[in-house]
């Protein structure tokens, strides 16, 4: 009997697929504008992709993705209209860097709470332990240091 | 039978490992040395049958023995010999046995140090090896047990997936391998000394190579495996913020806080605690990064149930290892009081604010890297966090580490002279002023960033040279003197600089393609010609080959540029067994940068789709992570001050203490 395990993730970068993006027969004749389009598709996901962009991804829906963000540029949308008409079709999930609202408020917030929460656990660590004098040594402390200074000389 | 030897070996190897942990334990307490010595001879055992298990595996798939299941899985008769070979590690089974070889190997290593390392130390450090080594032996041998047979054996196999038959993905495992398992002695070390309530210079003389050895190989292996996404997906990309590469990337921040923490407990008998926790997240985020992936809980919470047999005891082993040392950790970090004073400017507060930084970093990507997750489990929203994210939130953390690297560098220990250090930074500063200047008038795209980033570079770089510089005392001594005083530095000194070096390096080569790369995607017949970056790039033929099991599209490529004339190579192939195609790229590094082309199809009979990227500084990227990888081999075999002196400074008073010259 033939079994063939549901094989998981097999090696780490078996995810990474062979990544492409933007295809010739894609591109607008108006530089301006494709240069617009290829800043946004950083910033889209494909969405049937494991974290690639659009501008990564060859699936056929990221091709899609990426003519229909061009027509819309074409429409003459601003950048944001032309997101908020992907967002509308394809749901918050497309933004890879997420809007914020009380569900990311702990995302963005993060970053500035570990620096401050470090700093300040770093200030308090530094200013506790402020050079003291140091202790006067015992007299067979003396003896071994001035035994110890006169055997390196 | 081989696989059955192998089988048995293994299972041979999980009786040690449990026997061992116990063993060293009970060793430890009742100061048994006789118990101890056996406790040693499990680890040697379990090393030597690993070596077994893993040497009749890759018996299994040289030989193509498609009458194992993992063979037929993951391998064919057509297939290279060198990748039937590195195919061993190339699926979920073979790399867990990979992972446990190279843990044997890091246990029979250290058993060996006994005699090095303070009697109680070293059993609960390798009584605490045998314990994982146990948890990932039982791991293999209930979960995912490579030497399953498959009766009757099929006549060839279903191939190994094409975008791994590849020497830079061969080799990218066992390297990130040694490091993610190589912070598994300083995690051990940690909880023996958490245990043993004492953690002093001494125990941070004994961790440190080890930490180092571990960050040196994860350098190299990450650079690897950025490297092979470079030239093989054929996107001209390095690096994603994809959560399998952050999944290797937080342990290596929180690597990088340790074996700068470790230093200032080896010279400052301070920030003990602090170095142990660090321990035991570089450990413990290598675990969830080598098991997440394989769970694939990373890519969408639901792949977890697809085998809840071992997500089940993966997430066993995971609140085991860190829900157990952290439990150790609050129960005994007290007992670890630091006794150093410390001023504000000199080398340890400058290292604590370098470890507040990596901190702060590793706690970013992290978070960032499992938010959906979170998101997803608590709202059952799908959310994505991505590169944008990634890269303006961590950016300004990195700048902000690599602009205090350079002076943090030239600090002395305990009280640190600023105006010292400002005189022989001054070099280092003027340089970076100027190169902000060239760029900014140069450049043409990105100027203030590109300015500022190749600045911060030029920076760290003259801050490194200075450093060494000021050491042999370059300036105001006869050469020869100087090149001698270099030869005689300690070399963690200069471990130290020529990874700082190498960062500063790595990081143009990343401001380079990010802020420079330019870019031409366009149907291509043979003989036209297309503009990249000066570059004229025409496509001189397409013809079709074949490999030893694949058929390609093989096109030739010749740019010029004035009288600079090359040719590239960039083949289409596809691997008939998996369906599959793959892109080989075309690159050649030149004029300081990569051309780079990637042959696309021909879909309608118009042409190919050929991509050209000039990836400025490209090359950097892997020089400068080699550089570092160095440092810190080269910082590894510094052994530190001799024992005998490091005991008697650590006993004598703090002014003995004191007279010593900052290193």
């Amino acid at each position: 009997m033939i079994r063939i395990r549901p094989i998981l993730a097999a090696a780490a970068l078996v995810l990474a697929a062979p990544a492409a993006g933007v295809e010739p027969d894609e591109i607008l004749d108006d530089p301006a504008l494709e240069s617009r389009a290829r800043a946004l598709e950083e910033t889209l996901r494909c969405v049937v992709c494991q974290s690639q962009s659009l501008a990564e991804s060859n699936a056929p829906l990221a091709k899609d993705m990426r003519l229909i963000l061009r027509e819309r540029l074409v429409a003459g949308d601003t950048d944001e209209e032309v997101v908020a008409y992907l967002v509308d079709r394809y749901g918050e999930y497309v933004l890879l860097k997420p809007r914020v609202k009380p569900a990311t408020l702990a995302l963005w917030a993060a970053p500035f709470l570990a620096l401050l929460a470090g700093a300040a656990a770093a200030f308090l660590y530094v200013r506790r332990r402020k050079p003291a004098p140091p202790a006067p040594l015992k007299p067979e402390e003396e003896e071994a240091v001035r035994a110890l200074l006169e055997g390196r000389e | 039978m081989i696989p059955e030897i192998g089988h048995f070996a293994l299972a041979l190897a999980f009786a040690a490992a449990l026997a061992q942990g116990p063993a060293l334990y009970a060793a430890a307490r009742a100061d048994d040395e006789r118990l101890a010595a056996f406790g040693r001879r499990c680890a040697y055992l379990a090393l030597g049958a690993v070596g077994l298990a893993f040497a009749s595996l890759a018996a299994a798939y040289v030989a193509s023995d498609f009458s194992v299941l993992n063979v037929y899985e993951n391998s064919h008769s057509q297939k290279p010999l060198i990748y039937k070979f590195t195919g061993t590690w190339g699926n979920h089974e073979g790399s867990m046995l990979l992972w446990a070889l190279i843990l044997a190997l890091y246990g029979g290593a250290l058993a060996r140090q006994a005699r090095a390392i303070p009697a109680d130390l070293h059993r609960l450090a390798l009584g605490t090896q045998g314990l994982i080594a146990a948890a990932f032996l039982a791991f293999m041998l209930f979960t995912s047990n490579p030497f399953e047979r498959l009766l009757p054996a099929p006549p060839d196999g279903a191939d190994l997936n094409p975008l791994l038959q590849d020497i830079g993905l061969a080799l990218h495992p066992p390297f990130l391998y040694l490091g993610y398992v190589g912070f598994s002695v300083p995690f051990s070390f940690a909880v023996a000394a958490l245990i043993r309530g004492r953690a002093d210079s001494v125990w941070a003389r004994l961790v440190r190579p080890w930490a180092l050895a571990a960050w040196s190989f994860l350098t190299v292996g990450i650079a690897l495996g950025s490297w092979w996404a470079y030239y093989e997906l054929g996107w001209g990309g390095w690096w994603a913020w994809d959560p399998v590469e952050n999944a290797s990337f937080m342990p290596w921040l929180a690597g990088t806080a340790l074996i700068h923490s470790i230093r200032v407990v080896e010279r400052r008998d301070a920030l003990k605690g602090w170095a142990t926790l660090l321990a035991i997240a570089a450990f413990s985020l290598s675990l969830i990064g080598t098991f997440l992936v394989r769970s694939g809980v990373l890519t969408s919470i639901h792949a977890f149930a697809v085998d809840p047999e071992r997500g089940v005891f993966i997430l066993a082993i995971l609140f085991a290892a860190v829900g157990g040392s952290l439990t150790v950790y609050a129960l005994r970090a007290g007992s670890l009081a630091p006794t150093g004073a410390f001023a504000p400017a000199s080398r340890e507060t400058a290292l604590i604010a370098n470890n507040v930084l990596l901190a702060a970093a590793c706690a970013t990507v992290f978070i960032g890297t499992f938010y959906p997750l979170f998101v997803d489990v608590a709202t059952g929203e799908r959310i994505s966090v991505g590169p944008p994210y990634f890269n303006m939130v961590f950016t300004p953390i990195a700048a902000l580490a690599m602009a205090l690297a350079a002076a943090g560098a030239l600090m002395a220990w305990k009280r640190a002279d600023l105006r010292a250090l400002a005189r022989r930074l001054a070099p280092a500063g003027a340089a970076a002023l100027v190169a902000a200047l060239i760029v900014a008038v140069v450049a043409e795209r990105e100027k203030a960033a590109g300015a500022g980033w190749v600045a911060l570079c030029v920076w760290l770089a003259g801050g490194a040279l200075a450093d060494l510089a000021g050491r042999v005392k370059l300036f105001g001594a006869a050469p020869g003197a100087a090149a001698r005083r270099l030869a005689g530095l300690p070399r963690a000194a200069v471990g130290a600089a020529l990874a700082h070096f190498g960062l500063a390096v790595f990081a143009l080569g990343a401001a380079g393609v990010g802020l420079w790369r330019t870019e031409e995607v366009r149907l291509m017949k043979e003989g036209d010609a297309a503009h990249v970056a000066g570059y004229a790039v025409m496509l001189a033929s397409v013809e079709n080959t074949t490999g030893p099991n694949y058929l390609a599209e093989r096109a030739r490529f010749e740019a010029r540029k004035g009288a600079r004339e090359t040719t590239l190579i960039s083949e289409r192939r596809y691997y008939p067994v998996r369906g599959m195609q793959t892109t080989e790229a075309g690159i050649r590094s030149q004029g300081g940068g990569d051309l780079y082309v990637s042959l696309g199809e021909n879909a309608t009979g118009e042409g190919w789709a050929v991509r050209l990227y000039f990836n400025p500084f490209v090359g950097c990227l892997w020089w400068g992570a080699g550089l570092a990888a160095l440092g810190g081999a080269l910082a590894l075999s510094d052994r530190g001050r001799a024992p005998a002196r490091a005991a008697r400074g650590a006993a004598a008073s703090p002014r003995a203490a004191a007279a010593e010259a900052p290193a």
